[in-house]
């Protein structure tokens, strides 16, 4: 053990009290903002103290926002994404560590080469690709020729069939999301450190790919699999960009949407008590998973980026 | 044992003598060893099924549209829609031209490289403080970890009700200062206001994989330094520090990408580029001029810019990993 130093113990207790602070701090001015009414909201000094219509303010904006089917559409869209690139990259990982075929490599690359870009730098050509899913397939069809020979053979329109447009769908606020190779990488990484004796085992009792991946490297992987979950959750739910950019009606808005249209704008009526409010309700999903399980998080954090 | 799977087995022998000569007809056709278990299954069907759904995933929804930002940012789309024509690098060069876009980058890159290193240093101070005290460590860990919960755009939300020039208490009590506070108007207390949201938002970050590399460094090295006398700053310096090098690179790359995509949400909500594009990033322009101003050509172009700027701090993230790999303790 090294030597103790009190002044160096009290400097440092000052600067995480400061830096707690420096968190808490519009934390609690958004709290008092939320439990003042509209009147008390704008005077000059700000109150302190928090007023007694934080329930009522909440109430409110929850009601104002419809908050009701934004929340739901946020859980929806939420448990899509945890789910959707978990279970998606959990079985894509097991294929390029546990198998022999043609073309190993390509596919790996195929897979790895999506973690370069981001999806906020393909912005636009991915929201024509939400737009029009059924493009590249109509256009696919059409130069081979089979989108005219059904038309003149059987009549059957393949262009009107293949017309899908995901603008205001969970399918459109969920698969963009879901196409980066991130987990899949993880899960291939930690697959790698799984011993081999295991599968030669498996083999030897004679259990097939599938039984394996079910019965010993699942129950494994438990462990990854929350963490993961955990980071994958606050990544969902605290999506911005495209909820904003795919949903064009109100009732597919997520909550995050919803609490934008709350800000008062620069010549409406300062409405903050209701934002300030409404902020709450929309943060505390992901707060209450951060403070319950920040010992899973922190793992899941770390570990993902290795 | 039974006799199949004493098959099976010398069989997986026999693959792997046979592998260097079938490494001839093309590493890519017969798939390469890299990564692949010791012990593994030979059944291609099925493995194509596994691989299946990433694959459709990835195709529709990143090689399609990347492929289409790239084809488009070379032609130029008539009012009408109607004709493409091939201009070659005419979109770049009208991009890299217009002083907006140099303003855009410009601004970009003093908001980030600001942005990365306050971030660090405040995360390194508190880290550094972290790791010295005994007592209610669980907590102060727990509140500084908390807005990692929040979105970007909410800590938006939460500091432009702070610094609303008519309400925010905050810019009360500037004004009371005599500092006629108005970030609506004044380009610099906008951007201030932006970084100040990013840097409150993302210090929990660094601080997290702060924390755990100042706990990785061996208290024997840390005790060799005591005994030489070096004082608790000094050892933090000397050895703590360097010792966590690596990480502090990763986390130098990951503020600079956390810097250029993901601030959007706090951009969006607290000035939405403005005042007179004193806030509009790279990231909020690709946006801006593509949904915006329905400029596509252009906004293509951006976008294969921002590409590139990807691929170089993916590149620099993955050395980064590399050497967290190699050199810690």
């Amino acid at each position: 053990m090294v030597e103790r130093h009190i002044w160096l113990s009290l400097f440092c207790h000052v600067v995480l009290l400061i830096g707690a602070a420096a968190v808490c701090l519009p934390l609690y001015f958004a709290f008092v903002a939320g439990s003042l009414t509209v009147g008390e909201v704008q005077q000059v000094p700000f109150p302190l103290v928090p007023g007694d219509h934080f329930v009522e303010n909440t109430v409110t904006a929850w009601m104002e926002g419809d908050f009701g089917r934004l929340y739901l559409n946020s859980i929806i869209v939420t448990v899509g994404i945890v789910v959707g690139k978990l279970a998606v990259s959990v079985i894509a990982g097991f294929a390029v560590t546990y198998f022999r075929f043609p073309f190993r490599m390509t596919a790996f690359w195929l897979i790895f080469i999506s973690l370069m870009l981001p999806v906020e730098v393909r912005i636009i050509p991915t929201y024509e690709a939400v737009a029009d899913a059924g493009g590249p397939l109509r256009s696919f069809f059409g130069a081979i020729g089979l989108t005219g020979f059904l038309a003149s053979t059987t009549g059957y329109q393949l262009d009107a069939a293949l017309q899908w447009n995901m603008i205001n769908s969970y399918g459109g606020l969920i698969l963009p999301l879901i196409a980066s190779a991130s987990a899949t990488f993880l899960f291939r990484q930690f697959f790698l450190t799984v011993p081999d004796e295991l599968c030669e085992a498996a083999k030897l009792d004679g259990a097939g790919p599938l039984k394996f991946f079910r019965d010993v490297l699942l129950p494994l992987s438990s462990s990854n699999i929350a963490a993961l979950s955990i980071i994958l959750f606050l990544y969902g739910w605290n999506q911005y960009l495209w909820p904003l950019l795919f949903t064009t009606e109100k009732e597919m808005y997520t909550a995050m949407i919803g609490l934008k249209d709350l800000i008062p704008v620069a010549d409406a009526q300062p409405a903050w008590h209701l934002a300030m409010a409404a902020s709450f309700f929309v943060m505390a999903p992901p707060a209450l998973v951060i403070l319950l399980m920040q010992r899973w998080f922190t793992r899941g954090l770390v570990d993902s980026s290795k | 044992m039974p006799a199949s799977s004493a098959m099976r087995l010398s069989e997986g022998a026999a693959t792997r003598l046979r592998f260097p000569l079938r490494l001839k007809l093309g590493s890519l056709l017969s798939s390469s060893e890299t990564g692949l278990k010791a012990s593994h299954f030979r059944r291609p069907w099925l493995a194509a099924g596994l691989l299946a759904p990433q694959l459709l995933i990835l195709l529709f929804f990143f090689f399609i549209p990347t492929w289409k930002a790239l084809s488009l940012a070379f032609v130029q789309v008539d009012p009408f829609g109607a004709t493409m024509i091939f201009v070659g690098l005419d979109n770049f060069t009208t991009l890299f031209s217009s002083p907006e876009y140099r303003d855009s980058a410009v601004l970009t890159l003093w908001f980030t490289t600001v942005q990365c290193f306050v971030t660090l240093f405040v995360a390194c101070l508190f880290a550094f403080a972290t790791d010295q005290v005994m007592r209610g460590r669980a907590i102060y860990k727990g509140v500084i970890l908390l807005p990692y919960a929040i979105a970007p755009a909410i800590s938006g939300v939460l500091w432009a009700f702070l610094f609303n020039p008519t309400v925010g208490p905050l810019a009360q009590i500037l004004d009371e200062l005599g500092y006629a506070w108005d970030p609506n108007r004044r380009p610099s207390d906008a951007l201030l206001l932006v970084s100040v949201a990013a840097i409150w938002k993302h210090v929990c970050y660094d601080y997290i994989f702060l924390v755990a590399a100042f706990l990785a460094v061996p208290a024997s090295v840390i005790e060799a330094g005591a005994i030489d006398g070096a004082g608790p700053v000094r050892r933090f310096l000397t050895i703590t520090l360097p010792m966590a090098a690596p990480t502090i690179f990763f986390l130098i790359v990951m503020n600079f990408v956390y810097g250029l995509f993901e601030t959007f949400g706090i951009i969006d909500v607290i000035t939405h580029g403005g005042p007179a594009g004193s806030t509009n990033t790279l990231v909020y322009k690709v946006y801006q001029d593509g949904f915006r101003q329905l400029d596509l050509g252009s906004s293509a172009a951006q976008s294969v810019v921002l590409m590139a700027i990807a691929v170089l701090f993916t590149v620099l993230q993955f050395r980064a990993v590399e050497r967290k790999v190699n050199y810690q303790v």
